[in-house]
Order: structure tokens, then sequence, then C-alpha cells
């Protein structure tokens, strides 16, 4: 995506923001099979929820997850140059897999 | 899992829905169907092997024919839309995996209303649950509010219309918020909390929502709907980033 210079109809919040659905190709990548319907909870407000209803910040270097709820970090995923990715789930209380 | 493997698709047919947007028919070598909702992964690989990749809606119905529609609006200096606006002609070929996605869909199980919240090209996921409903004749109130800039940047337009002429339950509520055609009796302004008050008085509470557009938009939209009653679990969200790359 492309940040462009026309006047937004709406007022810009974190307009970077995105939702796991639009990474649900990487995690494909790393977990072997679709996340966005899977349910997780949060290890830091217990939320539980679809994976898919977090939300997706994908500027920084890999892509972070946060809890829709209360906006913690849930999932931090790396992928490395060799193509193997490094997972921090430190968030998750779990993912029903 | 096959379906998610990278295939190399087939331009079948170009389309300009307005003078941003332009819908891109595809044949799919391998492919097992999608669901009203889901995305595909589009990857170009330069003749350098630099790759870029980007994830795009399916606005067409789940059909048995190996054929998907991707709507994709021209994001001015960008990487990916550009080219497969000005460059690629039918019988291109570029690499797709999917379809992706298990929770932005409707798929016309459940009985819950449902409304449908668009901006701009946020239009087109929701469109495939439109086309869906009416394929399969399903009679689940469904409302669409759908925000665009100018009467020139409605994409579906005609088919949106012709749709809602079926009175099969179909409502749809447009608002376009820059200008606005003589005699216009829709919204004249940005979706906002008492625009979807008076819409929800014709869906209800027990609606399920789907809104889907740039992130301002969806933020917005996604907090007055939790404010008017909705269950954050009623809300369901795809943000298309600043621009809707």
């Amino acid at each position: 995506m492309t940040l462009h210079n026309e006047p937004a109809d709406y007022p810009a919040v974190d307009a970077l923001t995105l939702d796991a659905n639009a990474v649900a190709g990487m995690l494909i990548d790393v977990f072997g099979t679709d996340m966005t319907a899977t349910m997780s909870r949060c290890a830091h407000c217990g939320n539980r929820g679809q994976v898919g209803s977090m939300r997706a910040y994908t500027h920084a270097p890999g892509v972070v997850l946060r809890c829709s709820i209360c906006t913690e970090v849930v999932l931090r995923i790396m992928r490395r140059a060799d193509g193997t990715y490094l997972v921090d789930a430190r968030g998750a209380a779990y993912i029903r897999m | 899992m096959a379906a998610l493997n990278w295939q190399l698709a087939t331009v079948t047919a170009l389309h300009d829905e307005t003078p941003r947007v332009k819908t891109l028919s595809l044949r799919m070598p391998a492919w097992l169907g999608h669901r009203p909702g889901q995305h595909v992964d589009l990857r170009l690989t330069a003749e350098d092997g630099y790759q870029a990749e980007r994830s795009y809606s399916i606005g067409s119905a789940p059909s048995d024919q190996p054929m998907i529609d991707l709507t994709i609006e021209r994001v001015t200096d960008g990487e990916v839309s550009p080219f497969l606006h000005d460059v690629l002609t039918v019988g291109d070929k570029f690499e797709v995996r999917g379809p992706i996605g298990g929770y932005f869909v409707w798929d016309g199980a459940a009985a819950d209303p449902i409304l449908l919240v668009a901006g701009g090209s946020g239009v087109v996921p929701l469109m495939a649950m439109v086309r869906h409903r009416a394929q399969i004749g399903s009679g689940v109130p469904c409302t669409l509010l759908y925000s665009s800039r100018t009467p020139d940047d409605i994409i579906y337009a005609d088919e949106l219309t012709r749709l809602s002429d079926r009175n099969d339950g179909l409502r749809v509520i447009h608002a376009l918020t820059r200008a606005q055609p003589p005699g216009w009796t829709g919204y004249s302004r940005r979706i906002d909390m008492s625009m979807l008050a008076e819409v929800m008085e014709g869906t209800g509470r027990m609606a399920q929502a789907y809104v889907c557009g740039p992130t301002p938009l969806v933020e917005s939209v996604a907090e007055s709907l939790v404010s008017l009653g909705l269950a954050p679990s009623q809300v369901r969200t795809e943000r298309f980033g600043p621009s809707g790359s």
C-alpha cells in the first residue's frame, strides 16, 4: 500500500493498522493452515476471539498481531533470511488448533 | 494444502468499473472454489527477481468454474496496482494463491440479518456476499451502506441498482462524500454515528456487520456500531490501510 496526498475522507487514526486477515497468507506459511477462524486467548486481558479479529501491524520488521480488545501484543512473527520464521507467542494464553 | 500453492492465473477479461477501478477476470489452473469475503495473494516477479506481493479481495460470487474476479483500485504511486491497470492485457499470466481467510466471510449459512458497510473499493468482498446472496436466493435481510466520493466513483453501481430492484430484502444505501448528482436523495456526508443509527433501525441489533474499507473509515464505523449496541463479535472488519492498496 502507498500513502498518497489526497485528503482523507475520514480522520487519520493509526492508518497503517490492518486486520490479521490481511496477513492470513503469511500465517498459512507459518502454521500450515488458515488461522483466521482459529480461536485464541489474549494472555493480557483474557479476551477470546478468532485470530482474524486481531489487529495486524506490518510496517515494523516482521508482523505484529495485537488483541482487538486491549491492544496488547499477542503474536510477533519474523521471517529470517533463510526463509524460516521466528514466532513469539508470549501474548497468547493459547491458540486452539 | 494444495489450494494454497502459488499458481499461474491467466487474465481472461479486463473491465473498467470507474476511472480508478478495474476488474480483472482470472482463470485459475487449480481452483477449489472460494467463500464470499475471501481474498487471494498476488505476486509479481521482476526480471531481476524482485518480488512484490499484495492481497486482493475476490469480488465474484462462488461458482463451479475455476474463474474469479478481482476488482482493484489504482493507487497513485503504488507498486502493483498501476501495473495491473496500465500494463496488463488479456492473456497475461501472473502468480496467485488462495482462497485465503476464514474470518471475514459470509456464506449464507446464518439466518441473522447482515449489515455491510463499505468505503470505496472496500465494497469488493462485500459484493461477493451480495452476489452470492442473490445467487442462492437467500432471504436474509441485507443492508449495504456504501460510501463513495462522487457518483462516478461508485463501483458496481448498475448491478447494485438491479439487485436492489429485485425487492428480495437487499437495501443499498449510498453516501456520497464529495459530489452529488442533481436531485440526490441519498446521504451527502461521511458515514457517521447518526447515519449508522438510522440505517440500523432497519436491521436491528441482531445483525452481523461486515465493515471494509480504508483503515480510518473502518475504525470509525466499527467503534460506532459497538456504541450503538452491537457486540464486538458482531462486527467483522477488513482494513485496507491508508488508501486501500
